[in-house]
């Protein structure tokens, strides 16, 4: 798998003149000794790949300077030292004539207060990137009739964003990220500003189109249990730093960091951890009986682990071949905690 | 950190800025009580220091105009302007010119006007919009009123395009911005005199130069609005923007400049209604239309009629306000899908159509295309002798005259007498504690700085007599609007009452103020001061109101909760709180003052105003502009004190 974003070594410092401070700062200068210099770093030193068909969930505390990771990622925020590869190409270098084409082809994002233009109808909204990049009428309302319906919102078509509810007016937003159909796609908290129910039905509905279109994804959040439910790798952010970036079964097992174990302390682990995780390969001798399914989390078995009389289980996967052996205690303290 | 190992030793030298003011005042005060004995040269600037400033910038003035050829560039710009301008003026009010197709019949133009007032904001617009119309042509002044609104339709687009335009650079380029930013404050401050002289010599007297002077005096707002609302676009709009692959021009015209909407339309209703203010104030120098009307009926003392324009002026500046405003507050609602175009376009349909049927009847019905003068139904010859009959009522008599030499020889004179007394540098001492107290030593030397230079232009004794007035014209309205604000301001039914009162009153061209003033006290001094009272008066109580108003209801109720009384949480809560916001008012209030005493030297002022005024008459281009700046930094240092002071108090309370 390629990466089609990659960030090396990415910096970005707020005081004067940042490029010429950031070569005379020592490799180990922490954020508070940036501060105490009258700068403020806002990503410090992050590098980070994001695959192919990836869900990549930022996720920290508001000013911990994931929603300036993802700005530098489009460039929305120029860089003050590193470089970001989107598809081999590095978009520092990128003249504003194909970072406007890069834009308009390749890249689509969400913002958390929707960012919708107020004087445009839902259709206009979602229209809007099609009509930057010059389709003509007839195209670009057939397409924008087509992201509508699928973000179920059809029938407001001619609807004013100030004559929508906060989840619809996300939709829109959705919809009109989605219209240009991109590769890849930046969510910056986009349900953060919604209400506990809506959000949780926005999750679905979000999980339901990834599953259909099969994006690139950098998704944003501050929410641990939306990143846990969305992710397929979470990076955790604190202070412009990158703390631990890994999938969420091994950031529940394995917390890098005190900062990071902090934030899994009241996670339900069963829930996160699936039991391919904590299969160790074969060595040989396979365990009798029944296998479990790789994909299914401690949680969804733990009805059978409890009564299971075999100390190692076989796991096996979707399609039926054995992957490796569990250790059933080692599940049951993921289940019960540890004593 | 290198300051820090140094030893304490630059403290001693630096006071405190209070004890500094002190000092300042003290020697003011002292300066003021050795008058006696100070040299001449101490008292007044002396004659022979007095540089010819005049000369020098009418030198400087016939330079760029003449050898610089700027003359030829302004005439080429008023030859073009006169185009239109001829245009709207056939089409208004029948004058011979291109496209000859006018006047249109007033029936036509009120029927229009009532479907846009309907489409924005109901039945109520509709019956304001329609009937000012209506009222105009029934009292025989429709031609007038065209007079001064085909000035009007050319004038505020032309204000509203560069304005916009001026404003987006200066939101672009912070440089540009910087630049600007103090020629705005002059130009809101500087008198219209001095937009008016310059209008004259470089347009072409008349309807040129009117619209001139009115486009120059509305673009600052526009310019300020713009900016301000290209600068509260929403960063996630802009991002959504960028990545949606806007170009820098898609960005503006697709995201910057409709999603500032409501800014830029606020700013659209200042250009109509600082146009309004402006074209009737042209008539000064001979503009035509319902302020030269005004303007020559006050002149022979026609008071009913005077009322009876005044009337449809004040209805005229109420309508373009009010259907502005609801264009403002206009949002756009969705159709329900199927919708016929013709249903979608409904009231455009039914205004054009309207229009159309009343334009066809008035071929056919006169009444419907013109009244002529035995068919209006202007009472104001019978109005003059009402008029007088009222003011002759020996009861109102006594009241006005008392009061009349109550003012002037208690009040006034012995103000005017003592101000003209203080030796020069008392005034600048003053200022300068005033400035060192509120704002430390910046604000000091700005003060102080720019009153220096209005002695230095030998105007001073002119200056004070300017100053005299507006100081008293606003203690006097601080005597009435506050008390009558701090009433107001217990019951939401009055406070809404005196708030929507102030607000249309803000909207009258402030020529209008001098008809009452005229109507009770005649010609003189008292006049004056009375007209700028009641001018002064409403942002005064306005913001007074507005300041009571918005006290966080958490501090009433922690003051209720405290057993105090009402007279101590107005003293102890209310008002410390609305402290800011009342001096805001008070700053306003001197700068309409500032305004209406130049208005007021048509009643016959012996300050700067009459000054100014006489130079209209010639072509004193740099003495004409000598005596708008003395009136501009007199303006501008009060408003920066005031507003320097209303500023940090604001922040010290947490407010904002």
């Amino acid at each position: 798998m390629s990466a089609v974003i990659s960030c090396r070594n990415i910096w970005k410092l707020y005081g004067d003149e940042p490029e010429t401070f950031l070569k005379t700062l020592p490799a180990a200068a922490s954020f508070d000794d940036i501060r105490s210099q009258g700068y403020i770093a806002a990503v410090r030193d992050v590098s980070l790949d994001v695959a192919k068909g990836e869900m990549l969930v930022v996720m920290g505390l508001s000013g911990s300077g994931k929603s300036t990771l993802v700005r530098c990622m489009s460039r929305l925020i120029e860089l003050t030292g590193g470089t970001v590869e989107v598809e081999g190409r590095v978009i520092g270098d990128l003249s504003e004539r194909e970072l406007i084409e890069l834009r308009r082809r390749k890249m689509g994002m969400v913002f958390q207060s929707f960012g919708l233009l107020p004087h445009r109808t839902v259709l206009q909204n979602v229209a809007f990137p099609l009509e930057m990049r010059g389709q003509d009428r007839h195209e670009r309302r057939q397409r924008a009739l087509e992201v509508i319906q699928l973000v179920g919102l059809e029938g407001r078509e001619d609807y004013f964003p100030r004559e929508l509810s906060g989840g619809q007016q996300q939709r829109v937003g959705i919809a009109r990220s989605l219209a240009i159909e991109p590769d890849i796609w930046f969510l910056d908290e986009p349900f953060s500003a919604l209400d506990p129910l809506i959000r949780r039905e926005m999750q679905d509905e979000f999980l339901r189109l990834q599953g259909m279109l099969g994006k690139t994804i950098v998704f944003i959040t501050h929410d641990f249990d939306e990143a846990l439910r969305l992710a397929d790798r979470i990076a955790i952010m604190k202070d412009g730093a990158v703390e631990q970036i890994d999938t969420p079964d091994k950031i529940v097992l394995n917390p890098a960091t005190d900062y990071v174990a902090k934030f899994i302390e009241d996670i339900d682990k069963a829930r996160v951890v699936h039991a391919g995780v904590l299969a160790e390969p074969l060595n040989g001798s396979v365990p009798e009986g029944e296998p479990l399914a790789a994909g299914a989390t401690i949680h969804d078995l733990a009805r059978i682990l409890v009564n299971d009389p075999r100390e190692q289980v076989p796991v096996a996967n979707a399609q039926g071949e054995l992957v490796g052996v569990m250790d059933r205690q080692r599940a049951l303290d993921v289940l019960l905690g540890d004593r | 950190m290198a300051v820090a190992a140094l030893p304490a030793r630059a403290a001693p030298v630096a006071l405190e800025p209070k004890r500094v003011a002190q000092l300042l005042l003290l020697a003011a005060v002292l300066f003021a009580a050795a008058r006696p004995v100070l040299p001449e040269f101490l008292v007044r600037l002396p004659e022979w220091a007095v540089l010819p400033w005049d000369i020098w910038l009418q030198w400087l003035f016939d330079f760029i105009k003449d050898d610089l050829g700027l003359i030829y560039l302004t005439r080429g710009i008023s030859s073009g302007l006169e185009v239109l301008l001829d245009a709207t003026a056939n089409l208004l009010e029948g004058k011979r010119r291109w496209p000859g197709l006018g006047p249109i019949p007033w029936t036509a133009i009120a029927a229009a006007a009532a479907v846009l007032g309907y489409w924005l904001g109901g039945w109520k617009m509709a019956a304001l919009a329609g009937g000012t119309f209506v009222w105009t042509a029934m009292v025989g002044q429709w031609k007038l009123a065209m007079q001064t609104m085909a000035v009007i339709v050319v004038a505020a687009p032309l204000a509203f395009f560069i304005g916009l335009g001026l404003g987006i650079l200066a939101w672009k380029y912070r440089a540009f911005e910087r630049a600007i930013q103090p020629i705005l404050s002059v130009l809101q401050t500087l008198p219209f005199f001095t937009y008016l002289l310059p209008a004259v010599i470089f347009f072409k007297v008349g309807p040129t130069a009117g619209a001139v002077a009115t486009i120059v005096y509305a673009i600052p707002p526009m310019i300020l609005m713009t900016s301000l609302g290209l600068k509260k676009v929403s960063p996630e709009v802009v991002e959504a923007g960028k990545m949606s692959g806007c170009s820098r021009w898609q960005m503006l015209r697709h995201v910057y400049i409709p999603a500032a909407r409501t800014e830029i339309l606020v700013g659209v209703n200042q250009v109509i209604m600082l146009c309004l203010a402006m074209v009737v104030l042209t008539a000064f120098i001979g503009m035509p239309g319902l302020g030269a009307k005004l303007l020559a009926l006050m002149n022979s003392f026609k008071l009913g009629r005077s009322f009876e324009i005044g009337v449809t002026i004040v209805l005229i500046a109420i309508t373009l306000d009010r259907l502005s405003k609801a264009w403002v507050a206009k949002q756009p609602e969705h159709f329900e899908k199927g919708t016929p175009w013709w249903e979608r376009h409904k009231f455009l349909l039914i205004g054009l159509g309207t229009f159309a049927v009343f334009t066809i009847l008035a071929q056919f019905i006169q009444v419907f295309d013109q009244l002529t003068r035995k068919q209006n139904l202007s009472m104001g010859r019978e109005m003059d002798g009402w008029i007088k009959w009222v003011l002759d009522i020996d009861a109102i008599q006594a009241t006005t005259e008392w009061l009349r030499w109550f003012l002037n020889t208690q009040v006034l004179i012995p103000f005017r007498n003592s101000i003209l007394w203080l030796p020069t540098p008392t005034v600048i001492l003053a200022m300068a504690a005033l400035g060192y107290w509120v704002g430390g030593k910046r604000s000091a030397l700005l003060a102080a700085g720019f009153f220096a230079i209005v002695a230095a232009t030998g105007w001073w004794d002119r200056s004070m007599i300017t100053l005299y007035t507006v100081i008293s014209a606003v203690f006097l309205a601080a005597l009435i609007g506050i008390p009558l604000a701090i009433y107001a301001s217990r019951s939401d039914r009055w406070s809404n009452r005196i708030l929507l009162g102030c607000d249309t009153a803000q909207t009258f061209p402030s020529f209008i103020y001098l008809i009452p003033a005229i109507m009770l006290f005649g010609v003189n001094d008292v006049a004056v001061v009375f007209s700028i009272l009641i001018f002064a008066m409403v942002p005064l109580t306005r913001y007074t109101v507005e300041g009571l108003r918005t006290v966080p209801s958490a501090l009433i109720e922690a003051a209720d909760m405290s057993g105090a009384s009402r007279q101590q949480k107005l003293w102890k809560v209310q008002l410390p709180m609305a402290l800011p916001t009342m001096a805001v008012g008070f700053n306003q209030a001197i700068m309409f003052a500032f305004f209406m005493v130049i208005i007021a030297a048509f009643i016959g002022t012996q300050d700067l105003g009459q000054e100014l005024q006489k130079t209209l008459a010639g072509n004193e281009l740099g003495k004409n502009f000598v005596l708008g700046i003395c009136v501009s930094l007199m303006a501008l240092a009060f408003d920066h004190i005031i507003m320097r002071w209303s500023n940090t108090k604001k922040q010290a309370l947490g407010l904002d």
